[in-house]
């Protein structure tokens, strides 16, 4: 029995259905994340387990109780809004004292807990201060806080870190996941940023337009990711589409111009592999897989991000920044990968989308 | 922090050009004219003695006026009950507004904009017109009337209109869309996801709306009773139309002492009381109120 269980849950307006029987199991002090582009249903799920908004179908289960027919009140969860949603005619030490409050803790107690859970988020020094005179980070820290001080049995983040710039979202995501781990409170995060998922969560589920495609540890998701949209939503992603046949008892992979020696056994027809840019080398011809023309070459700091032109059509490929001198274009390059970096994905056209890779 | 009022948002001091004030010329000008010299005037005029035999304005000038109306039960009696008044009013525009403000800004969005018309329709038609519709539902062969002695709770003698309570009712139906607009104004900055915040940390309906709601529409609810009592402590047509002469108020009484009496220096004695007992009471609420917002909204 897996400790909040989401069997089935279902959403619709009218006629039109966000959410398609989603099911979950998380277990007790995990991370988890829900990423997906927007309309996903991510953001809807996580609602409804908050009780803002009711299924139309399904469950959901918290330590074998459904929660289902209770009010928001009564579920006792801890969650952070986007917009923080903090109280702003309160005190930090208000704001964060009113869940205890609510639930008729002694004015001793609460001030004991309010400093502690001041000193877990670095506030120590705010606690008389009014939202409006912190800065986005602290305003976050003391929903972080607010949500906590309760010990909920279930964190819910809803993107809790978009409203911050790149540098300190970085950050957060390092305090966040820390707290996190201090407390050791079951988390659910919502997000759009594949970097803030992967970074953060034990486990990540994928959603596409009402429905998970995929719930895995990050590095699963991000090495095999099993399908065209997991492929190309999370990081870079060559996808090549063409066709397996049999050649004189050998497979190989047809597309565009050119041809792939397979090791896999795979049935023949039509399909798609991925192939992600950093597990491509620039080699010397003996030794490549492949050759092709250099197109372009962008400098992105930590590498090099360069876009070769193959018989199999268009590769991107990142090269890591060792100090090596800029591949020009127009030059010739050989590339090689390891067998395993070429990975078979279902196709956009068993599970139709509307999203197509770069490397196409 | 700054000590600006919550009522003025703080801006940027403003430089005054001499072509700016060229246009603001013709809006002092009519200030000037219409409002700073008649009210001098008034002042003045107030000071004068007067002669009840011949009703003449003497030349003289006293502070007898002063001394009659402020002392006088009579004229007493006039100005607690117009304090009276405005001080009901403003309660209950606070009491029926506030609320109502919260429900229709809670409405799915078609209902919310008609109820928020139908409620701000008294401020759309004309005041004779609204106050004339009201003595006719509370003549005694009114509606109003009617109702009330069919289900037994007056005797058909009764009279609704000319009384006190029937001129707080009217005038709570014109002024309580001034408390709803400024409430709504200050909802419209509430995050609504601080609601759902104190809902999920376990707050009941009811005591977001009391700590979460309620503390940020104070500006809103501080604007709008401060218009609410000014306008209705120096409201004529309502009580004039709805009490008659036997609910006689600060502003009627002025009316009576010139164009009945004659007596024009006790009339404007009363005006000018009027506007000091006006300026004083939202002086001195305004500033109490205002300083407890200010230190919790930062506005």
């Amino acid at each position: 029995m897996s400790y909040l269980s989401i069997e089935g849950l279902s959403k619709s307006y009218g006629d039109v259905t966000v959410l398609h029987g989603v099911n979950l199991s998380i277990e007790q002090g995990e991370f988890i994340s829900l990423l997906g582009p927007s309309g996903c249903g991510k953001t809807t799920t996580l609602q409804m387990i908050a009780g803002f908004i009711d299924p139309s179908n399904g469950d959901i289960r918290l330590q074998g109780q459904s929660l289902l027919g209770r009010p928001p009140a009564q579920r006792g969860l801890g969650m952070v809004f986007q917009s923080y949603a903090l109280f702003v005619h309160m005190t930090v030490r208000e704001n964060i004292e009113f869940g205890l409050q609510m639930r008729g803790v002694s004015r001793a107690e609460r001030a004991r807990q309010v400093s502690q859970s001041l000193e877990l988020v670095q506030l120590g020094a705010h606690g008389d201060k009014f939202p409006r005179d912190l800065s986005g980070g602290q305003r976050q820290r003391v929903a972080l806080a607010r949500a906590l001080i309760i010990k909920p049995p279930l964190l819910l983040l809803d993107e809790p870190l978009s409203n911050l710039d790149a540098k300190l979202r970085h950050d957060m995501q390092t305090e966040l996941r820390s707290i996190q781990r201090q407390v050791g409170t079951t988390t659910i995060m919502v997000t759009h940023d594949q970097d803030e998922a992967l970074a953060m969560s034990d486990r990540v589920a994928l959603l596409d337009r009402g429905r998970i495609v995929r719930f895995d540890k990050p590095n699963h998701l991000y090495d095999d990711p099993g399908s065209h949209f997991a492929a190309d939503f999370i990081g870079r992603a060559n996808l090549l589409d063409g066709e397996i046949v049999l050649r004189g008892g050998q497979r190989q992979f047809v597309c565009g111009s050119g041809s792939l020696a397979l090791d896999a056994e795979l049935p023949c027809g039509r399909a798609t592999f991925s192939l992600r840019p950093e597990r491509i080398d620039l080699v010397e011809d003996p030794a490549a897989v492949l050759n092709g023309k250099v197109v372009g070459c962008m400098f992105k700091g930590n590498c090099w991000l360069v876009t070769v032109m193959t018989e199999l059509g268009v590769l991107q490929v990142m090269r890591a920044n060792r100090g090596q001198v800029a591949v020009l274009p127009g030059a010739q390059v050989g590339l090689s990968w390891e067998p395993s970096a070429l990975r078979h994905v279902a196709s956009a056209s068993e599970l139709p989308t509307t999203h197509f890779g770069g490397g196409r | 922090m700054s000590h600006s009022s919550v009522l003025t948002p703080r801006r940027r001091a403003f430089e005054f050009s001499s072509r700016a004030l060229l246009l603001l010329l013709p809006a002092c000008l009519l200030f000037i004219a219409l409002l700073a010299i008649p009210m001098l005037m008034t002042g003045e005029l107030s000071l004068h003695g007067f002669n009840s035999a011949t009703s003449d304005v003497l030349a003289t000038r006293s502070w007898h006026n002063y001394d009659r109306v402020l002392f006088d039960p009579y004229y007493q009696t006039i100005f607690l009950r117009t304090l009276g008044l405005a001080l009901a009013v403003t309660v209950g525009t606070v009491v029926l507004g506030v609320p109502e403000a919260y429900i229709i800004f809670r409405m799915r969005p078609r209902w919310r904009a008609f109820f928020l018309i139908m409620t701000l329709a008294p401020l759309l038609i004309s005041a004779v017109v609204r106050t004339l519709g009201w003595s006719i539902l509370l003549s005694q062969n009114g509606i109003v009337s009617t109702t009330l002695v069919w289900l037994g709770l007056i005797d058909g003698n009764a009279q609704m209109l000319f009384s006190f309570w029937a001129v707080v009712v009217v005038l709570i139906h014109a002024l309580v869309p001034l408390v709803i607009l400024s409430v709504w104004t200050s909802l419209q900055g509430i995050d609504p996801q601080s609601c759902n915040a104190a809902l999920s940390l376990g707050a009941g309906p009811m005591t977001v709306w009391r700590r979460i709601v309620l503390p940020q529409v104070l500006p809103g609810v501080l604007s709008g009773s401060l218009m609410t009592f000014a306008l209705s402590a120096s409201a004529f047509a309502t009580p004039a139309l709805i009490g008659g002469r036997r609910v006689k108020v600060a502003a009627t009484a002025a009316y009576d002492e010139f164009l009945n009496t004659l007596n024009w220096p006790v009339g404007a004695t009363i005006a000018v009381l009027l506007l000091l007992l006006n300026l004083l009471v939202i002086g001195v609420y305004g500033k109490l109120v205002e300083r407890r917002i200010q230190r919790r909204l930062g506005r």
